[in-house]
């Protein structure tokens, strides 16, 4: 008697039937749910010890030095750095006004029979592979932005010293508008999420007090502003791991200049680029950290723009817009 | 005050006719995207150059064993990661409850953002460095851990469409949850946890970066899984790259190739969730 009751308590435990099918499924799907999350427990444990010697043989100057000269076994990872933030602010940038101009047309415009096709064929952008990018822009965007886009650019702004220096159609430039093409339908399909859930009596109240389109639309946007700036974030989390199209289109050369024309490197192209001619364990070690630096960035990133994005589609869901 | 108001209507016209345009333009690139992909691979496609294994410049070759190395991939990501992805879903719709579920649904949300690369250093880490060789089994599970967190939140999400009377039905006819959960509930959202499972491998089939130091890339045919293995894109990376126009025609030709997949199970997914959106 006092053995099944003992047998019936971890039942219990885990099924609130005690049912002892019920018991071992739901152990199962757990076990599932907790896989993933030590998945992630145990990438930060792998990257972390494969760059200790890294992180033990240059410290915190690895994050401020700008030598990167693996044969001297000289490793600072600024030009890394540098090269991501800036592609990432350039595609942002750009794609940041597109993403805005695509949801808040097929958001509140377009009627559902144009609506619904465009907003596929959108969509169909973000289905593109990274590789795929890299090859129409190393073979159609370089050689188009080298013949019709950075010549007036050095011609009119040339004064500024983002645009000086010797136009190949390769660097940081081509790097940041192929990013902001990749970015541009990620971010206006969260937006557009974001603005199907602000409540349909604000767009009613405006145009109630004789807004115009516009200015009803502007009220919109102010109320999905924490949403907007989620999906921008995710947007940039995005563009800061991107990899085999930057690699293939920004010219991979390790060193910072002001000029938006020159060659420039990612911490991702980076590694994508040097971790199989890695030989030596320092060398390595120096990749495994970058790794270690994009990973915990990203997972920041993500975790606050999901947040934002989370707080808007929730509080309104259910009573927005019927999409 | 006219004036004012004229000057309202203007602002509006132009800023909405602006958002027509940007949207334009965002379909405009993808259809000179897909249109130079089109124009530039037709022309080195040829049944032997699907079936071809790679060859020296100036001797054509194919991509037979790329296209053979990408099936054993997607084979091998999709075993490991289908099941779990589908479990986990299970348990962040049917089982989990509370903060433990929560923190679940956000790892799982965040390893969705976790750039492949990092994946493929991971993969590298825990299986390559011991097994002290590139192997299409570490290419395998990279892709898998990639998969699992879109298949875990589709399928999750196709589960909370389930009506609850079904599975207040089956639980009112005595059946214990595993059986109304896997008898009732997963068959009835069966075809869209299919959908999502597509489009978890036709992003997979994409992916680059997690395979170039784990699967590595080979120029024979080869199934073995502790070997390094060929792949679409890795074989479109290396000859973009390479200083040929033949590899480079090879190249577009194989991105005809990918592209052709990708799209056609982005297409058939569209067709067969229209009911539902």
């Amino acid at each position: 008697m006092a053995h099944t009751e003992k047998h019936s308590d971890w039942r219990r435990v885990l099924s609130p039937t005690g049912n002892t099918g019920d018991a071992v499924f739901r152990l199962l799907m757990l076990g599932a749910g907790l896989f993933v999350v030590s998945i992630v427990i145990a990438m930060v444990i792998a990257l972390a010890s494969d760059s200790m010697l890294s992180i033990r043989q240059f410290g915190f100057p690895f994050l401020t030095s700008r030598q990167w000269n693996p044969i001297k076994g000289e490793f600072g990872a600024l030009p890394f750095i540098y090269g991501t933030i800036v592609s990432s602010l350039i595609a942002l940038l750009i794609s940041v006004p597109f993403s805005l101009g695509i949801a808040v047309f097929l958001v509140e415009q377009a009627p559902h029979y144009i609506s619904r096709p465009v907003g596929f064929l959108v969509d169909l952008l973000a289905a593109i592979p990274s590789v795929v990018y890299g090859v129409w822009g190393i073979f159609v965007l370089a050689p188009f932005l080298r013949v019709y886009v950075e010549p007036p650019l050095a011609k009119w702004f040339g004064w500024l010293p983002l645009f000086q220096g010797p136009i190949t159609g390769i660097g940081l430039l081509t790097g940041g508008i192929i990013l902001a093409i990749m970015v541009t339908p990620i971010i206006s399909a969260v937006v557009r999420d974001v603005l199907t859930a602000v409540p349909e009596s604000q767009r009613e109240a405006a145009l109630a007090l004789g807004a115009t389109k516009w200015e009803m639309i502007r009220v919109v946007l102010v109320n999905g502003a924490p949403g907007i700036a989620g999906a921008v974030i995710l947007g940039l989390g995005r563009a800061l791991g991107e990899t085999m199209a930057v690699t293939m289109v920004i010219g991979n050369r390790p060193e910072i200049s002001a000029s938006l024309f020159e060659p420039s490197y990612t911490i991702a192209s980076a590694i994508a680029n040097e971790f199989t001619e890695a030989t030596q364990d320092l060398y390595l070690s120096a990749l495994v950290e970058l790794g270690l630096i994009l990973f915990l960035v990203t997972f920041i990133v993500n975790g606050i723009a999901r947040t934002l994005v989370w707080n808007v589609t929730r509080k309104t869901g259910g009573v927005g817009r019927a999409a | 005050m006219r004036h004012a108001d004229r000057v309202r209507r203007a602002t509006s016209a132009f800023m909405t006719s602006l958002t027509a345009i940007c949207t334009l333009l965002a379909v405009g690139i993808l259809l000179v995207i897909l249109a130079y992909i089109a124009l530039r691979g037709i022309g080195s496609l040829s049944f032997s150059f699907l079936i071809d294994s790679p060859r020296p410049v100036g001797e054509g070759g194919g991509i037979g064993n790329a296209i053979l190395g990408s099936v054993v991939l997607l084979g091998l990501s999709s075993a490991f990661g289908l099941p779990l992805g589908i479990s986990v879903g299970i348990y962040l719709s049917e089982v989990g409850k509370g903060r433990l579920a929560g923190v679940v649904r956000f790892i799982v949300d965040t390893l969705t953002g976790i750039p492949s690369i990092v994946t493929g250093v991971f993969a590298y880490a825990v299986l390559v460095l011991p097994m002290k060789h590139f192997s299409a089994f570490a290419g395998g599970i990279a892709l898998a851990l990639i998969m699992i967190p879109i298949v875990a939140r589709t399928t999750e999400e196709m589960l909370k469409l389930v009506p609850h009377s079904l599975r207040e039905g089956a639980l009112a006819l005595g059946a214990p949850q595993w059986r109304v959960t896997l008898g009732v509930i997963l068959p009835a959202a069966a075809s869209g946890i299919a959908t999502g499972a597509m489009l978890a491998i036709a992003r997979v089939s994409g992916e680059t970066a997690p395979l170039l130091f784990t699967a590595f890339g080979s120029r024979f045919f080869s199934t073995y899984l502790d070997r390094p293995i060929a792949s679409l894109t890795v074989q479109i990376y290396n000859y973009a790259l390479s200083p040929y126009d033949e590899w480079h025609a090879q190249a577009w030709a194989a991105t005809l190739v990918l592209m052709t997949l990708i799209l056609g199970i982005n297409i058939i997914v569209r067709f067969l969730t229209r009911k539902r959106f």
